[in-house]
């Protein structure tokens, strides 16, 4: 049994941060494109029109991936969650069912429309229906982070019989307030994503002398929406963010922060090594009582530490929680500092011949994705022990007919088959931003 | 309510399969009926930019699911959960198939994409078959409504059978030919030419193989669920159901001849239709039976979600089911009449 809840959660825990990779790309790079757009119909700078045309083949490539790794998670609530899934199903079923009929729909006929449908509709039109996949997207991303939210935070719900639980209020399960602030730190997260791919694009068409009139658009683009969003991911989401954890889930945020001991005036870990053995944290290098002010407003406040709590509602892996939490917020940093010196050398005139600037910009790309994906191992790891926060733990969730023999096959086949799904995206992204903007729209026009 | 639902993702299996099923239908044929480059790009040119929303009603029929009956879906997705595991991979497969050919201009990669696609397509059509014979013959529930099923025993139909046994098999075959059938005859419609008529020429050979193997599925169903008739003989209404199918079958053999691409393409539309409504009518008010202690069985009103959930999930449900169908209305007007290979989109 042991094994097989392990190996459940590894296959969990591996499709779903494999399939997030893309769905943030096609949730970020879905509002720049359709900035993109609105540019090119206001001004009728055809530059705009093909940058978004450009976009939307890498775009299209994305959205597949996207696609045909988000059935598999829908799937596992029932191949490899059932428990959870009869406990829960007629809670979140509502919100998954949800996604399925307005969001999936309207993104996927929307995009058939806008990849073929660019001479039939007319500017318009094609804009529209940029539009309606970049909504689609967006709607997509709420209800998946509302089913989230309430797995973190339960809200609307009531007894129901044998055990299950079942919804009292749609409204309090749509509205939860976790899920506000969740939602929009999630899709700053993803427009920073989007941002550092175009502007790394646009650094690798300027550092190869090619194609320059439009890696200007992608840089200027990529650095302004990139400032914009990775200040909003800090605060007000950010912050936001971490008081719902403080305040419901205080035992995490003590994981998070790696604080053992609840003390007045808590600092804030910039760096330093959980020791779960000895419970405390190696080479700490901290800003005193800053994380007091951080949740409380206020500096000698009093921060509860693990040691407030019984070891039984401790986050199952301390260690890993506490790094990925702090790897997020250190990139996202780095992000904000990156994007500002970017926006001062576009305000200065002097963005796209600074050739250090643009080398930092074009290896940054992988870094948001990164910053997504430990902030989602954030967000789960720090609801161990727990499936349904305070309500269902981990292990009573998993599939009890499944065996760890059954499990480890699909797990190994997830594996093989996205290894080969990754390598051929990066193929064909790679081949899509070698071949660049112009050919595409030139061969377009023949 | 219960009964409500059950109609509501009955409608949307109905709808997957019929959508989804022309493009699993195209990929099935793609390789006999187009030759060259050119005839294979008008096959995908033609399902391009519907395969990915067709999909779509899967996802959307398996959540609704989700949320109706939570139990059933717990049970019946861990139960299945290699087959399912493996659908998920073809599925993988077979999009990759769609989105990959047209990336690299040389022979092999297109040799490539073009035999997963296909086999990708047909696997399917046979896995989805299989997935409704098990639903009739039934599956071995223990009394917390939970199962497991490895892929395959001994090919008998005993209570410890596998997902594959001869009868689900020769289900599979029904799904695939009907598929076959149901995906030439949206080729021929949406072309011209040596490809319109090899589409032709295999949707007349494949609905052979309709008409013999359902007969044959239909007589073992007799033998196998003997139940599955009681509803029929209580509500003689329901033979509509059949009727439609068998209609819809005698229209797929009229207007392949005539021809009449379109009107083939909506009589295999109403064959798989009322198959498939027949099945749901038959087995209702079970939504999985069991293979071994018939109280055991899986039905709406065991597994369904409570009654607050189901009230408010018809309003929304409702409104967001006339938008979709508002979508695919526009969707297909807009790509209306034959596919020319020149407009490919990217």
């Amino acid at each position: 049994m042991e094994d097989a809840l392990l190996l459940h959660r590894l296959q969990f825990a591996f499709t779903a941060s494999y399939h997030y990779l893309f769905p943030q790309l096609t949730m970020g790079l879905g509002l720049l494109i359709v900035i993109m757009k609105w540019i090119s119909l206001r001004t009728g700078n055809e530059l705009y029109n093909n940058s978004a045309r450009f976009w939307g083949k890498i775009f299209a490539i994305n959205f597949a991936v996207g696609v045909v790794t988000g059935i598999p998670m829908e799937f596992q609530f029932g191949t490899n969650w059932a428990r959870f899934s009869t406990y829960a199903g007629g809670v979140i079923g509502q919100t998954l069912a949800m996604e399925g009929v307005f969001a999936f729909f309207l993104e996927s006929s929307f995009l058939g429309l806008f990849l073929f449908g660019e001479k039939k509709l007319g500017p318009k039109l094609h804009f529209l229906s940029a539009f309606m996949v970049f909504l689609g997207s967006w709607i997509s991303g709420y209800f998946i982070i509302v089913t989230n939210a309430w797995m973190q935070h339960p809200v609307g719900y009531m007894p129901g019989p044998n055990g299950t639980v079942t919804l009292s209020s749609l409204g309090d399960l749509l509205l939860n307030p976790w899920a506000l602030w969740q939602y929009l730190h999630n899709m700053t997260g993803a427009v920073v994503t989007g941002s550092f791919c175009i502007a790394a694009a646009g650094a690798y068409y300027l550092l190869a002398r090619r194609d320059e009139e439009y890696g200007k658009i992608f840089v200027r683009t990529g650095v302004i929406a990139g400032l914009i969003s990775s200040f909003l991911l800090a605060f007000p989401t950010g912050d936001a963010q971490g008081k719902n954890v403080a305040f419901n889930q205080p035992v995490t945020l003590a994981a998070m922060e790696g604080l053992f001991q609840t003390v007045d005036g808590a600092p804030l870990v910039l760096i330093g090594q959980p020791d779960m053995e000895k419970k405390k944290l190696d080479n700490p290098l901290h800003v005193p009582e800053m994380l007091s002010f951080l949740t409380y407003n206020r500096w000698g406040a009093e921060v509860k530490g693990l040691d407030a709590f019984p070891t039984s509602l401790w986050p199952t892996n301390i260690p890993l929680l506490y790094y990925s939490y702090h790897i997020m917020v250190g990139l996202g940093t780095i992000f904000m500092a990156i994007t500002a010196a970017g926006t001062w050398l576009l305000w200065r005139k002097r963005a796209y011949a600074a050739r250090a600037f643009l080398w930092v910009l074009m290896l940054s790309f992988p870094f948001p994705f990164i910053a997504n994906t430990a902030g989602w191992i954030t967000a789960e790891l720090g609801r161990q022990p727990w499936l349904v926060y305070g309500l269902l733990r981990t292990p009573a969730g998993t599939s009890a007919t499944v065996s760890a023999g059954n499990t480890l096959f699909t797990l190994l086949g997830f594996l093989g088959l996205y290894f080969v799904v990754g390598v051929l995206f990066l193929f064909l992204v790679t081949k899509a931003i070698g071949t660049g903007p112009a050919h595409a729209s030139h061969h377009e026009r023949e | 309510m219960e009964m409500l639902w059950f109609c509501a993702i009955a409608f949307m299996l109905c709808m997957y399969v019929v959508l989804d099923g022309f493009d699993l239908g195209a990929g099935i044929l793609h390789l006999c009926i187009a030759r060259n480059n050119d005839e294979r790009r008008s096959v995908l040119g033609a399902i391009g930019p519907f395969w990915d929303g067709n999909e779509v009603w899967l996802i959307a029929a398996g959540g609704t699911l989700y949320f109706a009956f939570p139990l059933l879906y717990a049970s019946s997705f861990s139960g299945f959960y290699l087959p399912l595991t493996i659908v998920l991979w073809l599925l993988i497969f077979r999009g990759l198939g769609i989105e990959m050919r047209h990336q690299v201009d040389h022979p092999l990669w297109r040799s490539f994409w073009d035999g997963t696609f296909s086999a990708g397509s047909a696997l399917l059509a046979i896995f989805l078959g299989a997935a409704l014979g098990n639903v009739v013959r039934g599956v071995p529930l223990g009394p917390d409504g939970y199962f497991f099923e490895p892929l395959w025993t001994s090919f008998t139909v005993q209570p410890d059978a596998g997902i594959l046994d001869w009868f689900t098999v020769l289900m599979g075959l029904v799904g695939l030919s009907t598929l076959a059938v149901h995906g030439g005859n949206y080729i021929a419609m949406k072309t011209t030419g040596d490809i319109q008529v090899r589409a032709r020429a295999n949707a007349r050979l494949w609905s052979w193989g309709v008409l013999f193997l359902s007969l044959a599925a239909a007589v073992s169903t007799f033998v196998i669920r003997p139940g599955i008739w009681t509803n029929y003989s209580e509500h003689a209404w329901g033979s509509i159901f059949p009727l439609l199918g068998a209609a819809g079958l005698c229209g797929v053999f009229y207007f392949n001849r005539k021809p009449d691409d379109l009107k083939a393409f909506i009589s295999s539309s109403a064959f798989i239709g009322g198959m498939l409504s027949s099945t749901a009518f038959g087995l209702f008010p079970y939504v999985l039976p069991s293979s071994t202690i018939e109280t055991y069985g899986l039905t709406v009103y065991n597994t369904a979600a409570q009654s607050y959930g189901l009230g408010i999930g018809i309003v929304w449900w409702t409104v967001g089911i006339v938008i979709v169908l508002g979508y695919f209305t526009y969707m297909f007007r807009s790509f209306r009449g034959k596919v020319k290979v020149e407009e490919e989109g990217y």
